[in-house]
């Protein structure tokens, strides 16, 4: 009241600062602001100064000492003369690799189990419930060694496989299972430019089949538009994709490596190995992952008011029709910001590879390096670096696709 | 979860106290209790019995060195580390010394700043594998499968091994001794491999140990030593002269048996001085004249300790080899006590 009749005074009190209301929450966060970063800079300085005393300091360099030791799953070339540096970015490629196989098949399972947790089917809704509370209530770290425990108990030895007259026969003569892994076989070309060069041009292959069929469809779409009647488009598609890629695969020489089972006394040899830790790293992270999942494509899908699906139904759409062109669509702007967390915990829970002894950032960098060099500092603030930077990553580009699929408002 | 990370935050958080506090030996005299890191469960090194008792060749010498510091043989806190978690422990001083199997090196006595005090154990890497492979030579095993324990010089003396060998083998890193054996035996792994002691110590725990054998090849030097933090050569000194104590006792008779009657005076001046009945040793040391009787009262002489723990007659089986003493042929030998 008295601000009404007084002007405000133009000159400004110290009193002000805890006794006026405009001032007071700006002096609070200030003192606030001060006391932690003198907090930072005292456990900083603490740390500086006791690394000085010990005789240690902070120092990179041992990234480009040979390592020594050797790593078994490596997507790049490695050995154990390359750098500390190399081996950290075997582990960041076999971290990424699990991740990104992990959040796939999680969003798999999740939305699966979501849809069919709503189910009107009795026995289905509350088996897929059952999943979900049976695998989010226990620790995944748990199911990660339960499932190789599983894998490396009840499957044989690769010896089995191995020798002229083995115990077991290759599935279809080119799969073989066993508790070191799958091995698969692998394509390879005997032609063409060598190396990678092969690889990038049959992907060119595929992405300009990608757009000639687009193309394809869009002028199917302006004819549907013109006309009414859309033209079948099913055999042009099909050839766009097929022909140019047979033809590029067969001028390249493509040729598959099969598993051998003569060529070693002790395991198969030669093929695609998906070893036994990442299978199992891999399937426990998106199964325990996925029961999260589920739970937020659930609520999405019940965000959505049920006037929605009668409207779909009343206009004669089938159940399938009404979930994926009605509902899901819709669902997507409640379930994409917690599925970008659900995504930022399997890149952070697959740290615990080494529990199963797949060699991602934190066994090699964080583990091996860090023991054999003794830089735990060094290799703990690098580790960080890492995650927030993955992190952050993953938060852009699903927040970029979040925004794509929002309400867009004009 | 992170375990990297709480081990970092844990490395600073030593550090700072580790700066503040006054010397090793006036800590233990506080705090009346040694804390000491031993292996998670090495059978005959270190391993809690029935009782969940520690016991072992390894325990058997932080009990000796309690004795001689604090009196007491029992007054020992042991801190189970991991390959990975054993440097840090000592360097934040969660630990007052480390009796862990422990390779001495010299980019962990120099660059890690840790202090070796001796060798207690002359060991050597090894390979344990399956009979039926019928395999008979490190040579053979191109191709194998070899589990290794993540964070030892194993690690890297197998990848130098392979290489000047020209094979070529399939890591599997592994964190314990126990998953390892769990791994080796459900045929994960063709091979395993650590120092010949262990290998032995684990065969030892098998069904059935004669399945297994282990190869001819050592193809590294692992002379396996207790360390404490550099720097603070007080307690080191304390530590190395408890092991050269032990060591002693052997060379000169003096056994659990004998050591009162011992210790009542004997002809042999260098007995009467390891003993305190003579001379000030005890006293350079910062300790009292007794200091070593009591720690060879704990278990006996050096001789004793092996036999007991990992010797002949025990399922683990190791012969004295390298670790006889340098009268017998073997690579012990204490400084003198003077």
């Amino acid at each position: 009241m008295s601000t009404m009749t007084d002007p405000p005074k133009a000159d400004f009190r110290l009193s002000m600062l805890i006794n006026d209301t405009r001032y007071r929450s700006l002096t609070f966060q200030v003192i606030a602001a001060i006391v932690i970063a003198l907090s930072i800079w005292y456990l900083g300085n603490n740390l500086i100064q006791n690394l000085r005393a010990a005789g240690l300091n902070i120092s990179y360099s041992f990234l480009g000492d040979p390592s020594g030791y050797d790593i078994n799953q490596r997507l790049i070339e490695y050995d154990s003369q390359a750098s500390h540096g190399r081996a950290a970015v075997v582990g960041i490629l076999n971290t990424l690799l699990v991740a990104f196989l992990a959040c796939i098949t999680a969003t798999l399972f999740g939305v699966i189990a979501g849809v069919l947790r709503l189910s009107n089917n009795w026995l289905i809704s509350k088996l897929m419930a059952f999943y979900v509370e049976i695998f989010r209530n226990i620790p995944v770290l748990i199911w990660i060694l339960i499932i190789f425990f599983i894998i490396t108990a009840s499957m044989p030895a690769p010896r089995a496989y191995l020798g002229e007259d083995a115990e077991r026969g290759m599935t279809l003569g080119l799969f073989a299972f066993t508790n070191r892994g799958i091995y698969v076989p692998f394509p390879y070309f005997t032609g063409g430019f060598g190396g990678i060069a092969n690889w990038l041009l049959v992907i060119a292959v595929l992405v300009a089949s990608y757009f000639s069929t687009r193309v394809v469809n869009k002028n199917a779409q302006l004819k549907q538009e013109k006309t009414g009647i859309r033209p079948n488009t099913l055999l042009l598609n099909a050839a766009i994709w097929l022909v140019p890629l047979i033809v590029v695969l067969f001028l390249l020489g493509l040729s598959w490596d099969l598993p051998d089972p003569l060529a070693n006394r002790f395991n198969l040899r030669g093929g695609l190995q998906i070893g036994a830790p990442l299978i199992a790293l891999w399937f426990a992270l998106s199964i325990y992952t996925g029961a999260f999942i589920a739970e937020n494509v659930r609520a999405g899908i019940q965000a959505i008011s049920k006037g929605q699906t009668e409207a779909a139904a009343a206009l004669g759409l089938r159940q399938g029709r009404i979930m994926n062109l009605v509902i899901l669509p819709q669902a997507l702007r409640v379930i994409i910001p917690p599925l970008i967390s659900q995504y930022l915990n399997i890149t952070k829970n697959s740290s615990l590879a080494i529990a199963v002894g797949y060699a991602d950032i934190t066994a090699t960098l964080g583990g091996i390096t860090l023991n054999q060099t003794g830089r735990a500092i060094e290799c703990v603030l690098l580790l960080m670096l890492f995650y927030l930077t993955a992190s952050l990553l993953i938060s852009m580009v699903m927040n970029i696709y979040n925004a794509s699929v929002k309400l867009k408002e004009r | 979860m992170k375990k990297s990370v709480i081990l970092g935050a844990a490395t600073i958080a030593g550090l700072a106290a580790g700066a503040a506090a006054a010397g090793t030996v006036d800590d233990v005299k506080a705090r009346g209790k040694l804390n000491c890191g031993v292996t998670t469960g090495l059978v005959g090194f270190a391993s809690p019995d029935a009782n969940g008792e520690w016991q072992g060749f390894d325990v058997s010498l932080c009990r000796a060195v309690a004795a001689a510091v604090l009196g007491d043989a029992s007054a020992v806190e042991f801190v189970p580390t991991t390959g990975k978690t054993r440097f840090t422990a000592l360097a934040s001083g969660e630990i007052d010394m480390l009796a862990r199997n422990t390779t001495w090196t010299f980019s962990r006595d120099v660059d890690l700043k840790f202090e070796f005090v001796g060798v207690n154990y002359y060991d050597g890497q090894g390979f344990m594998v399956p009979k039926e492979l019928g395999v008979s030579s490190a040579k053979e095993l191109d191709g194998a499968t070899v589990c290794i324990q993540t964070g030892t010089t194993t690690e890297l003396n197998l990848a130098d091994f392979f290489r000047a060998n020209n094979i070529s083998y399939e890591p599997v890193p592994i964190e314990t001794n126990a998953e390892a054996q769990q791994q080796y035996l459900a045929g994960a792994c063709d091979v395993y491999t650590t120092d010949a002691s262990g290998l032995a110590a684990t065969r030892a725990s098998f069904e059935n140990p004669g399945d297994h054998v282990l190869l001819p090849e050592i193809i590294s030097k692992e002379p396996l030593g207790p360390l404490v933090r550099h720097g603070d050569h007080e307690w080191g000194d304390v530590v190395r002269w408890t092991l050269n104590a032990l060591i002693s006792a052997e060379e000169l008779g003096v056994t659990s048996a004998n050591i009162d009657e011992m210790a009542a005076g004997t002809d042999n001046p260098e007995v009467n001085r390891l003993l305190g009945t003579e001379g000030t040793l005890g006293e350079m040391l910062g300790l009292d004249a007794d200091w070593a009787a009591r720690a060879i009262k704990v278990d006996g002489n050096y001789g004793e300790v092996f036999a007991k723990n990992i010797g002949e007659e025990t399922p683990i089986g190791l012969a004295r080899g390298l670790n006889a003493q340098w009268t017998e042929g073997g690579l012990l030998y204490s400084p003198p006590f003077r």
